[in-house]
């Protein structure tokens, strides 16, 4: 099978679970789903960075709980009727999608510009590690911090709300995530195969070749770390809207792991491959957790399997598209 | 503030210090030697602090439990490198890390399923329990000075070890060029078992000495992890003294941050903020110390420059 006709295969099937749970009358379908969506969405983003620019960041948790926790604090403050900031000026809280995700998408890109200016500083190793600790740095903030709920989150009892559309019906709430999924997919095919793409990419294989045709491979790997930064933000303010909470565990480096094992288990730098480790990894989260209160034991050792016999992720396995990485 | 709860302070910087030394000894060298990274060695550091808890109930002594938590973290230690680590080697870093993420996974439910849900306790034994009278009339728990010097003879011991023994000798030549020892007829995969197993009791050991203050769960290892890592980094990868100065530097920085940085705003805020700022930035300190080296100096302290 060609790459092409799966990706096509996985659309289909994103589609087709919802409806499927609309006529069976399986809620429960439609909010897996829509999870499975946003969890992709974050895999896109970091995928960019990962994937395409080689730069392993584990730290991705800190612009997914960031965007979470814009959109949470904002929206919060409008239900509590409690403006933000009243003093030098009248700042109100909203729970409009259309101020909220601006907002979460700029707030998210700042945090990864600051955090890729430093980081970028190091490589290898060094880079993985730097970026877990600035996420480990907001994540003991957050549970410090008590004006927000610290350690027990923050609950927004209304899901936010969208001109036109009813947001608190699932499967609506499903689009709206999914027409984001196939705009950041569309933004990450438009990104590699652009100038910035090649460079970026080429700036993974040898940086000092690029150095030397006159591109500064920092400047580009910034800039794919912000927009990386950016659209895993914007997925983080779509998964508080999905669960209508927001805790310091979106910010824990186990959110990092699990992001950087979607984007592994779909297949590195591979458009569709977030969407397809993000689902393998949910489904088998849900079946196994079925079967046995120890699926954990039994996720861990697919992985191991998956990490030593299968490279290239489940996309590598089933279309046997040969890649030279 | 008196200057005896101050010492006390420091007191409790160093032993958090050469735990988190015992932790990372074993990270580095890992690192150093064979190129990987290790997201599972916390896993050993809840085994060995099982293994200790589970031999001493038994047996009823504590130092049969310091005993076995080495020897069950060094087997475990070396089960895995055989099986599933020796793999990773030629592997990038990303296999690497989801591979090891996947063992914490294994071993934590694995261990879960052995021992129940619940935390076991493990008691200090009776010569080393109560507290001491230091010059200065500092009174400071038996139990941490123990893992002071614990901590101290195994820095030694290490040093001792890499510099003066066949072995060290091995795992430096291992550390600098890997195929040249390897054609000079040194078993190569046996030399990185017996690093890895060593690593591996040494994180099994600071997990028994640590379940005797804290108790004994699943998922107890990784908090430790990420701070074994933070200190691996800030001392330069690859480096046992790197390590070292690092950890102590966590360690005392940690501490005397959680101490001091409340009391340093209750100067000027009132106390309840205070308290909530001084100790949001002082669970932020060890992290900002990181970034800090790594904007100084990008290979850490000791780093080989890459």
């Amino acid at each position: 099978m060609q790459e092409r006709h799966f990706n096509l295969l996985c659309i289909f099937f994103l589609l087709a679970i919802p409806i499927a749970g609309l006529v069976l009358d399986e809620p429960y379908y439609i909010t897996l789903a829509t999870k499975v969506t946003i969890l992709a969405i974050a895999g896109v983003g970091l995928n960019l960075a990962l994937g395409y620019g080689g730069l392993i960041s584990f730290g991705h948790a800190a612009f997914f709980g960031v965007g979470g926790y814009v959109a949470g604090i904002i929206a919060s403050h409008a239900l509590n009727y409690d403006p933000i900031l009243e003093w030098p000026f009248l700042i109100e809280g909203t729970t409009q999608m259309l101020i909220l995700w601006p907002l979460a998408i700029v707030i998210s890109a700042f945090f990864a510009l600051i955090i890729g200016l430093l980081s970028l500083r190091t490589n290898g190793v060094y880079f993985i590690m730097i970026t877990l600790a600035f996420a480990q740095m907001i994540y003991y903030f957050a549970i410090s911090w008590p004006s927000y709920g610290g350690e027990d989150g923050l609950s927004v009892y209304l899901r936010s709300s969208f001109p036109g559309l009813n947001t608190m019906d699932g499967l609506t709430f499903f689009g709206i995530c999914f027409v984001w999924l196939m705009f950041a997919v569309w933004l990450s095919s438009r990104m590699t195969n652009s100038g910035f793409g090649l460079a970026l990419q080429a700036s993974k294989q040898n940086a000092v070749r690029v150095a030397a045709v006159g591109i500064k491979p920092f400047k580009v790997q910034l800039i794919a770390f912000v927009l990386s930064g950016a659209i895993t933000g914007l997925a983080g303010a779509l998964y508080t809207d999905l669960n209508r909470f927001v805790s310091p565990s979106v910010l824990s480096w186990h959110t990092s792991g699990e992001i950087m094992i979607f984007v592994i288990l779909g297949g590195v730098a591979r458009l569709y491959g977030p969407l397809v480790g993000a689902a393998v990894f949910i489904v088998l989260e849900q079946t196994l957790g079925g079967v046995t209160e120890n699926w954990q034991f039994w996720l861990g050792l697919i992985l191991i399997i998956v990490v030593l016999f299968a490279r290239g992720g489940v996309i590598g396995l089933l279309t046997k598209e040969v890649r030279n990485e | 503030m008196s200057i005896t709860l101050f010492i006390e302070q420091v007191l409790n910087g160093l032993q958090f210090g050469f735990m988190l030394f015992l932790m990372s000894a074993g990270l580095t060298l890992v690192f150093g030697v064979m190129g990987l990274i290790n997201l599972a060695h916390g896993s050993f550091y809840m085994i060995g602090a099982f293994a200790a808890a589970a031999i001493a109930s038994w047996t009823g002594s504590f130092w049969l439990g310091l005993l076995a938590s080495l020897m069950a973290a060094a087997i475990a230690g070396a089960l895995v490198e055989m099986v599933v680590i020796r793999r990773l080697y030629k592997r990038d870093h990303l296999d690497q890390v989801l591979a090891t993420f996947a063992l914490i996974l294994l071993f934590s439910e694995a261990t879960r399923w052995l021992f129940g849900a619940f935390p076991l306790y493990l008691d200090v034994p009776a010569i080393l329990s109560g507290s001491l009278t230091l010059p200065m009339g500092i009174v400071y728990s038996k139990y941490r000075l123990f893992i002071i010097i614990v901590g101290i003879l195994i820095a030694i011991g290490l040093f001792l070890l890499i510099s003066k023994t066949r072995l060290g000798v091995r795992i430096r030549a291992g550390e600098s060029d890997r195929e040249m020892i390897a054609a000079l007829g040194v078993n190569i995969s046996k030399l990185y078992t017996i690093v890895f197993a060593l690593g591996a009791a040494l994180a099994g050991l600071a997990g028994a000495l640590i379940g005797s203050i804290q108790s004994v769960e699943v998922g107890m290892g990784e908090p430790v992890l990420i701070l074994a890592f933070v200190v691996i980094v800030i001392g330069g990868i690859g480096s046992i003294k790197g390590a070292l100065i690092g950890a102590l530097l966590v360690g005392l920085t940690d501490t005397l941050g959680r101490f001091l940085l409340p009391a340093l705003f209750g100067a000027f805020l009132d106390p309840a903020s205070a308290t909530s700022i001084g100790s949001a930035i002082a669970s932020m300190l060890i992290y900002i110390l990181m970034a800090a080296v790594l904007i100084y100096r990008p290979s850490g302290l000791y780093g080989k420059m890459a």
